[in-house]
């Protein structure tokens, strides 16, 4: 089951290094509609670092959404999801490995790079390693619940759409809690509870996304 | 083709049935509403603090309340369709989206009515009106993903799934909701918690909750109908229906 | 070994068959017949559990394989209408990766060998897109020659091979059937395949 579970992490690694400009584009995203803000606000420091928390992580929200159409698209145009699931190994299990290479594609360059735009809104430095924190606690549970609307809008006309529709409500607690654990600690209080919720939401959906995934993929297929 | 495509009970005969339950249950909504209207409006006392503008409650919450009750009973329909592989199961939750969603509509209006005189203005950030307007989300996803999806098989099975979804969130958004509202302290006045709540307010509100279950029951029963002759149109007994009808 | 028990599929609104029961066992060849559209796919696909029929089952070893999934995929090996490849690795990185998925261990040397054998070794290290659609069949064909599955599961294999390929593959299939192997074929071209026994699905649009 290890090696079927690498085979398919390091099929999508080596599909997205050859197609690097892919990852490229999600950051560029990500880049664009987070320095878009200031230029529809206006450059007033204490404005930027206030609504900071909040426009990074839709930022980051929406980045990591444009690319879900991408997880199993291509898969279920080409064949290879068919094969993936006559694989003689449970599916929620394979599953995680094809959301982890979405995750470590898409959501971990963001994570890199946020703390960068970070500084742009003037974040303090504190709050700059919460950023980093609840996105990497975060972000994963994007991808996972992602996941579950990829594989349900599979072959559906409107799919890219209708993913965010989908999706985007189910983002919300991920988004609060995220988002809070920077403003609380720019306003110099401790984020550890956001944080710990954090973490619970993604203990939670890493329990349970890939699962329903996996029976979406089903239902996709017939 | 006789196939026992349900195995929970057969579009054929419950098709006939659910003709016959429609009018009651539509009669007992109107009854209800008309005595719970006359106690929220004429019996219930004028409340010494909002005046005569917190009546709309006696519509906001037995509103909210169904929107939120109808989505677990769309998921629970929806679980038992995809466990079963029975499609009236299926059908049950199609129907009852729209209804829910239109709870879910008029329990926000009636929100950001009852807002404008409390608080001046037709919206706040307000817990409750806030998790209403996911839940709506919710519905619209529900019935976008079910409408844009051909085969009806897999738009049941698909659908089911996104509501099991849902349903395990919705606590998960509402909690984290409320987080967020104590957090960016909000409206100090609660919705739907009068201060002192008078026996009569809360009959008016068990009834007009009452007429709007009832008014559900019938809408739903009367769509599972339609989806029931769209999907069997090519199945004997709608053909035997609909020549019986042309004669 | 593989036994389907009244079996009915619908698409939409129309019934493509129904109460089809067939069994096959070890050294078989079944061929499933019917024009377009008459549920050749559809049922290839309900036997390898990726489409749930609207009435029966189907058993592998007496035991549904609804109900022991995992054992009896280890037993199969599927072909569909898709080749199942991906643009952007090499023909030889599709073949080991396919491999590698459904359990087994294949070297580099037993991959190159399984594409010379259908004469496509030249491509070897070429992405697959840059390869034709013959080509492509051929790169996913390959994988029979790494198989140890028992039953084998193909969607039209012949589609869109020259003669000799077609020749290659009959007699590996052949070879299969002669080993103990079973084997499932949906055809519009006609090639003998020899065979112990050799039995006819014909399905009527």
């Amino acid at each position: 089951m290890k090696q079927a579970w690498l085979t398919v992490l390091k099929r999508d690694l080596l599909q997205a290094y050859r197609r690097r400009s892919d990852i490229a584009t999600t950051l560029f995203f990500f880049v664009i509609v987070s320095s878009l803000f200031p230029l529809g606000i206006g450059p007033e420091p204490a404005v930027l670092s206030s609504i900071a928390p909040g426009v990074l992580w839709v930022a980051a929200l929406l980045a990591g959404m444009i690319s879900l159409s991408r997880m199993f698209a291509a898969d279920f145009s080409d064949g290879s999801l068919e094969q993936l699931l006559l694989a003689p190994q449970p599916l929620a299990v394979l599953v995680t490995a094809k959301i982890l290479a979405h995750w470590l594609v898409c959501g971990l360059p963001v994570v890199l790079l946020a703390p960068l735009i970070g500084l742009q809104y003037a974040l303090p430095n504190e709050a700059l390693w919460v950023l980093v924190y609840s996105l990497l606690l975060g972000t994963p549970t994007l991808s996972l619940i992602g996941a579950i609307g990829a594989a349900l809008t599979l072959g559906v006309r409107g799919s890219g759409l209708l993913v965010a529709l989908l999706v985007l409500p189910l983002y919300i607690p991920t988004l609060i809690f995220g988002a809070g654990a920077v403003a609380t600690s720019q306003h110099g209080m401790s984020a550890e509870a956001h944080l710990s919720l954090l973490a619970a939401v993604s203990l939670l959906s890493l329990v349970l996304a890939p699962v329903a995934t996996a029976a979406a993929l089903r239902i996709s297929v017939e | 083709m006789h196939m026992n495509w349900f195995k929970f009970s057969s579009p054929a005969t419950f098709y006939p049935l659910a003709g016959k339950l429609v009018p009651w249950f539509f009669w007992l909504a109107t009854l209800l509403a008309l005595v719970g209207l006359y106690v929220s409006f004429a019996l219930a006392p004028t409340d010494f603090q909002q005046g005569e503008a917190y009546r709309i409650i006696f519509v906001h919450v037995p509103a909210a309340w169904m929107s939120m009750f109808i989505y677990v009973v769309m998921a629970g329909w929806a679980a038992m369709g995809l466990a079963l592989n029975a499609r009236l199961s299926a059908m049950m939750a199609q129907a009852l989206a729209p209804t829910g969603a239109m709870f879910t509509l008029l329990a926000l209006v009636t929100g950001s009515l009852w807002g404008k005189p409390m608080w001046g203005t037709w919206w706040v950030w307000d817990a409750r009106l806030t998790s209403e307007l996911i839940l709506l989300f919710l519905y619209l996803g529900f019935m976008a993903l079910q409408s844009s999806i051909d085969d009806p098989r897999r738009a049941d099975r698909a659908g089911a799934l996104l509501a099991l979804v849902g349903v395990v969130n919705v606590p998960i958004i509402y909690f984290s909701v409320k987080w967020w509202n104590t957090l960016h302290q909000g409206s100090t006045i609660n919705m739907g918690v009068a201060p002192k709540m008078a026996a009569t307010m809360l009959l008016g509100m068990l009834l007009m909750a009452l007429a709007f279950w009832m008014y559900s029951i019938a809408v739903s029963l009367l769509r599972v109908r339609c989806i029931m002759l769209e999907r069997e149109r090519s199945s004997d007994w709608v053909k035997a229906l609909t020549a019986k009808g042309a004669k | 070994m593989l036994k389907a028990q009244g079996l009915a599929c619908v698409r939409g609104d129309r019934l493509l068959f129904k109460d089809l029961s067939f069994a096959i066992d070890a050294g078989s060849l079944l061929y499933v017949l019917g024009e377009n559209g008459s549920g050749k796919s559809s049922l290839l696909r309900m036997l390898c559990g990726l489409l749930l029929p609207e009435q029966g089952e189907v058993l592998w070893a007496d035991k549904p394989i609804k109900a022991n999934a995992e054992q009896y995929l280890a037993n199969l090996k599927y072909l569909g209408h898709l080749n199942g490849l991906k643009d952007d690795l090499s023909a030889l990185e599709n073949l080991q990766m396919g491999a590698r998925l459904s359990g087994q261990e294949v070297t580099e040397a037993s991959a190159l060998a399984a594409l010379n054998a259908i004469g496509i070794a030249r491509c070897a290290h070429l992405p697959a897109r840059v390869l034709s659609q013959g080509q492509k069949r051929r790169v996913a064909l390959a994988a029979l020659w790494l198989s140890a599955s028992p039953l084998w599961i193909l969607d039209e294999p012949f589609a869109a091979l020259d003669v000799q390929a077609t020749e290659v593959l009959a007699a590996r299939i052949g070879e299969h059937l002669a080993g103990g192997g079973m084997a499932i074929i949906t055809s519009h071209q006609d090639v003998p395949i020899k065979a112990k026994s050799t039995f006819t699905v014909s399905l009527s649009a």
